[in-house]
C-alpha cells in the first residue's frame, strides 16, 4: 500500500470513527481524488490544520453552513441555525479530530508529526489556494444530503521547504 | 463525595460536551471550572479548590503537558489526578504524560462511556467514589 492509500483509508477510518462516536451517526465510505493546487471556490466553512515532522503538510475540511450548524447541532445537543463561534468551534473540533486521527495513523509510516491549532474561515464565495503544485488527496463523504470534503496535503519536509522558500517572482496587481 | 472538576481545552465545543458527559457518568459533581489553556487553568486552580482535572494536550499558550509538569511540581496540586483527553495518539506524547504523572489518557473522538469508565478507575484508586 503507497503512502496515497493509506492516507484515504486514514481518512476514511478517522472520519467515520468521529461521526460515529461524537455525532452518533454513520458516515458513508468517501469518494476519492487527486486535486494539484487549483483554486477552489467555496460557500461555507472552510478549516485548516497544519502538519510538521518528516514529512510536513496541511489537512482539512469544508462543509456548507448549514452543515457546519447540523454538525454543531447533533455534537453540543443544542440547535444551532447560523454559523456563530459555536458552530466555527465545532468545526475546528472536528478537524482536529479527523486530522488528528490520519496524524496518528501516518506516524507509523513517517514517523513523529505534529500538529497546529486549527485554522477555521466562515464566508460566501471565496477561494482557497496553497503555495506551489501542491497535490492534495481529496475525499468526499455524502452525509445527510449535503457533502463533507476532507483534504490532506503532504510532501517530505525537504520539499516542504522549498515550495515555501521558492524564489520571489514579480506578481501584477490585478485592478 | 462531592467533586470539584476542572476542565481544561481550548475547544469551547469540547468543554461543552465533557461537562455534559461528566454529569452523566453517575459522580457527584459539586462545580464544573472551565479554562481554555494551561495558563488559566493554573489560575483556577489558584482561586478554587479541584479535585480532578481532565486536560486536552494540544493548546495555545501552554499545553497539557506543561499544565501537568506544572501541577505535579506543586506540593498543594501533585496528588489531584490528571487526565489527558486529547487527538495525540503519538507514543512520544502518551510517554511523557505517563512520565509526569498523568493518572490516565482518552483519546478523542471519545464516548461517554469511555470517559466513565476512565474515571471509575482512576477515581477508584485515588478519590474513592
Amino acid at each position: 500500500m503507497n503512502l496515497h492509500q493509506i492516507i484515504v483509508e486514514s481518512i476514511n477510518q478517522a472520519a467515520a470513527n468521529v461521526f460515529a462516536t461524537m455525532l452518533g451517526g454513520d458516515l458513508g465510505p468517501g469518494t476519492d481524488s487527486v486535486a494539484v493546487g487549483a483554486p477552489e471556490s467555496t460557500d461555507g466553512v472552510v478549516s485548516f490544520i497544519g502538519i510538521a515532522g518528516s514529512w510536513a503538510g496541511t489537512g482539512g475540511l469544508s462543509l456548507s453552513s448549514s452543515m457546519a450548524c447540523a454538525i454543531c447541532s447533533q455534537m453540543l445537543m443544542t440547535e444551532s441555525t447560523a454559523v456563530n463561534e459555536e458552530v466555527l468551534d465545532a468545526v475546528a473540533e472536528l478537524t482536529n479530530m479527523i486530522i488528528g486521527g490520519v496524524k496518528t495513523d501516518l506516524e507509523s509510516h513517517v514517523g513523529p508529526l505534529g500538529l497546529s491549532i486549527p485554522t477555521v474561515v466562515f464566508g460566501r464565495n471565496f477561494r482557497t489556494r496553497s503555495v506551489g503544485s501542491t497535490e492534495w488527496i481529496v475525499v468526499r463523504f455524502p452525509w445527510n444530503g449535503e457533502e463533507l470534503v476532507v483534504k490532506v496535503s503532504l510532501v517530505p519536509n525537504d520539499k516542504a521547504y522549498q515550495h515555501h522558500h521558492a524564489a520571489p517572482q514579480a506578481c501584477a496587481i490585478e485592478i | 463525595m462531592e467533586f470539584d472538576v476542572l476542565v481544561v481545552d481550548d475547544s469551547a465545543a469540547i468543554r461543552k460536551i465533557l461537562q455534559r458527559v461528566l454529569r452523566q457518568t453517575g459522580m457527584t459533581i459539586r462545580s464544573i471550572h472551565e479554562a481554555g489553556d494551561g495558563q488559566q487553568a493554573l489560575a483556577v486552580m489558584s482561586a478554587n479548590h479541584v479535585d480532578l482535572v481532565l486536560t486536552d494536550i494540544n493548546m495555545p499558550n501552554m499545553d497539557g503537558l506543561q499544565l501537568l509538569a506544572s501541577l505535579k511540581a506543586a506540593a498543594e496540586w501533585r496528588d489531584i489526578p490528571v487526565v489527558m483527553i486529547t487527538t495525540e495518539g503519538g507514543e512520544t506524547k502518551v510517554a511523557e504524560a505517563v512520565r509526569l504523572g498523568a493518572a490516565g489518557y482518552v483519546r478523542k473522538p471519545f464516548t461517554a462511556d469511555q470517559i466513565k469508565e476512565k474515571l471509575a478507575g482512576i477515581l477508584e484508586l485515588a478519590l474513592p467514589l
